[in-house]
């Protein structure tokens, strides 16, 4: 198994027509067929959208109609940051399922008024300013690069995508493979947290360990170790390494990701990597030894 | 993006926030001027810089038992002096730094008659996803101590964005906050007014520390310390004019003009990596190997060849460089798009020092030969392991 997205899942995209979402839509149709179904955009409903190797699909003009017309039940999000907001907005009111937001640089206000939508619905958010979602062979949201991705048996989550890219290449190098990585995402208020996706990979019988990818700023890893520490006590439990970036950061400074700041004394690295390895993660000090790490952890 | 103090309480003032009559001066000259256009007795004269612990501050081109950066004056010409002795030199206080900060504008204000400093900030809470006033009774003092030392004297409440602040919100603050009388009827308009401005400015900090309840019960914004959310600014160009480039670094200010995520740091190997976490996790094991960076620099996923480009000049022109690590894990970012702009910025100011390229991902292996093929001495890795100790070594020589 694997968690959220698989063959079957059926994704529309929601600024198809840029650049960015035409490169990665082609790039997502050529990974074992994930099944990207139609575009939207406003005002080019009921045209059809073409691929630099002649690939088609259909656009529609809302996502509500894409969905209908379709049967989908996801959507990916590159639409630029001004407009972002109000796209993940009309997905949840479309009632998608699950929604992949990739775009970067949204203002936090927005995602305030966006959290506040969501946290009323039934959709899930992924992201945004987030990597996306891949399961091996079966189903690429976003734009992790698919060729060092193998099927195996750990889980991957984390906050930073091209960390999450190391971790699968050292994965995949290990002859482990993935069951599926989640880029979570580097903003401060987003969708879907630690806890959320280490849930899901309790509960999935094929992921077999865990790597968990943090970084400075807030204080999702100390309540996602919290989490794991209490799902232990009921005797749900997997094998982990992970790893937290900014151990160098400079306190009071932006580091790239708007959720990435040490402030107010809270948000440090060693604070997160005591709470990770009290939860029972064992923090590999270099993002070089993930794949090491977890084979050392598995080795017993 | 920071602010200063005089700019952050004249923003507050258009939405209505009390804050005491000042004048902001650019030179000594203008001191007697700004002093008398007040209603005085007392006066204050405010170092202006992007840092806080100015009234603590020492300057350091002024003798130990010199006053600090935040001053009171009792006439008109004890603030010109003061005026005078502060403008021009360089206050160091416990967020500057060692090096200091120049001061080059001042605020003379009012003086006020305080009878309690409270403390009041608003910033996204973002275990919650919401905005949230942070407050507490212990106005004036470093609040991070307070959190520390006595963490049940800090109260956050956190706002209903469809519902903004509500009544039972704002009597909840004022509870934390123990106002009555007159006080509590000033809480009423000035927190919902805080948040306003807050939510329509796109803030990421305002801080209110202190807030005081002054002798007559009325409340008073005394220092406002602001900073907005680099990815609102596009909205707000009354903001982005209140921009004060001396008080940045010039290589961030580069830096920003690409667009590029980049903070200056004081080690001596320059990196240039693709994703904030793989920037900051390249650090931290250049650091594992014993060296320090130079900087943090995340080119982003949508970067071009000009940008990258960019870059890779900024950080050559930085003069405390020995040696660079060019680390690109390509999703989004193709390696080819890397190297051409790594080949085309060294063509163009040439490479005094030591570099070392680890290209991974999307288009991995057109990147590898259009640097094979460049002629330039650039020193290939496999991984990231192998990039941070080859270029340790190059510098360790």
């Amino acid at each position: 198994m694997s968690i959220l997205v698989n063959k079957d899942t059926k994704v529309l995209v929601q600024g198809l027509t840029g650049k960015t979402g035409t490169f990665h839509t082609e790039q997502a149709l050529a990974y074992y067929g994930t099944q990207m179904v139609g575009g939207i955009h406003p005002k080019k409903g009921g045209e059809t959208w073409t691929g630099s190797k002649g690939e088609s699909l259909p656009i529609f003009a809302t996502v509500a109609e894409g969905k209908e017309k379709t049967g989908a039940d996801a959507t990916v999000i590159y639409v630029p940051p001004a407009g972002a907001a109000d796209a993940i907005i009309e997905a949840i009111e479309a009632e998608i399922p699950f929604i992949t937001c990739i775009t970067e640089g949204i203002p936090v206000m927005d995602m305030v008024r966006v959290k506040a939508r969501l946290d009323r619905s039934k959709s899930r958010l992924l992201g945004p300013n987030c990597p996306g979602i891949l399961t091996p062979e079966e189903c690429k949201i976003g734009i992790m690069p698919g060729s060092i991705f193998r099927k195996g048996s750990v889980g991957i989550v984390s906050r930073s995508g091209t960390l999450t890219y190391e971790a699968v290449f050292q994965t995949s190098n290990e002859g482990l493979g993935q069951t599926t990585a989640v880029g979570i995402g580097g903003d401060p208020v987003k969708g879907t947290e630690f806890i959320d996706v280490l849930e899901m990979f309790l509960a999935d019988d094929e992921t077999k360990s865990i790597i968990m990818i943090g970084e400075i700023g807030g204080s999702a890893e100390e309540d996602a170790a919290q989490f794991l520490i209490d799902e232990a006590k009921k005797g749900r439990k997997k094998p982990m390494a992970g790893f937290i970036a900014g151990r160098t950061a400079p306190k009071g400074r932006t580091m790239g990701h708007a959720g990435a700041v040490v402030s107010g004394g809270k948000g440090d690295a060693e604070s997160k990597i005591a709470a990770m390895e009290q939860a029972g993660i064992r923090v590999s000090p270099s993002p070089a030894r993930l794949g090491k790490t977890l084979v050392e952890v598995l080795k017993g | 993006m920071n602010i200063h103090e005089y700019q952050a309480k004249a923003l507050l003032k258009s939405f209505g926030a009390p804050v005491a009559e000042g004048v902001a001066i650019f030179s000594a000259d203008e001191a007697e001027a700004a002093a008398k256009s007040l209603p005085g007795p007392l006066y204050v004269v405010k170092s202006q810089i992007h840092a806080g612990g100015r009234g603590k501050g020492k300057f350091k081109e002024l003798g130990p038992d010199a006053k600090g950066g935040v001053r009171l004056a009792f006439s008109i010409e004890e603030a010109k002096a003061h005026a005078k002795e502060m403008f021009g030199n360089t206050l160091v206080t416990a967020q500057t730094g060692e090096a200091g900060k120049q001061v080059n504008r001042l605020y003379i204000e009012d003086g006020a008659d305080i009878a309690r400093e409270l403390y009041c900030s608003l910033l996204v809470d973002r275990s919650v996803g919401r905005v949230a006033f942070v407050v507490s009774t212990e106005g004036g003092m470093d609040i991070e101590a307070v959190a520390h030392d006595t963490p049940e004297k800090i109260h956050t409440i956190a706002i209903d964005p469809e519902a903004g602040v509500t009544a039972a919100d704002v009597a909840a603050i004022s509870k934390a906050l123990e106002l009555s009388g007159t006080a509590a009827e000033d809480a009423k308009s000035l927190f919902p007014l805080l948040y306003k401005a807050f939510n329509e400015k796109d803030m990421a900090l305002l801080e209110v520390n202190p807030l005081i309840v002054m002798k007559n019960d009325h409340l008073r914004v005394l220092d406002a310390k602001m900073s907005f959310d680099g990815n609102a600014l596009f909205r707000h160009d009354d903001v982005r004019a209140l921009r004060d480039e001396t008080e940045e670094d010039a290589k961030e200010i580069e830096a920003s003009k690409w667009d590029l995520a980049y903070v200056a740091l004081d080690g001596n190997i320059g990196c240039m990596v693709n994703g904030a976490g793989l920037a900051m996790a390249t650090m931290d094991i250049i650091k594992l190997y014993g060296k320090e960076p130079a900087n943090f620099c995340d080119v982003g996923g949508g970067a071009g060849k000009e940008k990258v480009a960019a870059a890779f000049k900024i950080i050559t022109a930085d003069p405390k460089v020995e040696g660079i690590l060019v680390n690109i894990f390509g999703g989004i970012m193709k390696c080819d798009v890397i190297a051409e702009g790594v080949v085309a910025a060294v063509q163009e100011v040439g490479l005094k020092v030591p570099l070392v390229v680890r290209l991974e991902g999307t288009n991995v292996e057109l990147g590898k030969k259009i640097l094979n093929e460049s002629g330039l001495a650039i020193t290939a890795a496999d991984d990231l392991d192998d990039a941070a100790k080859k270029i340790v070594a190059a510098i360790n020589g």
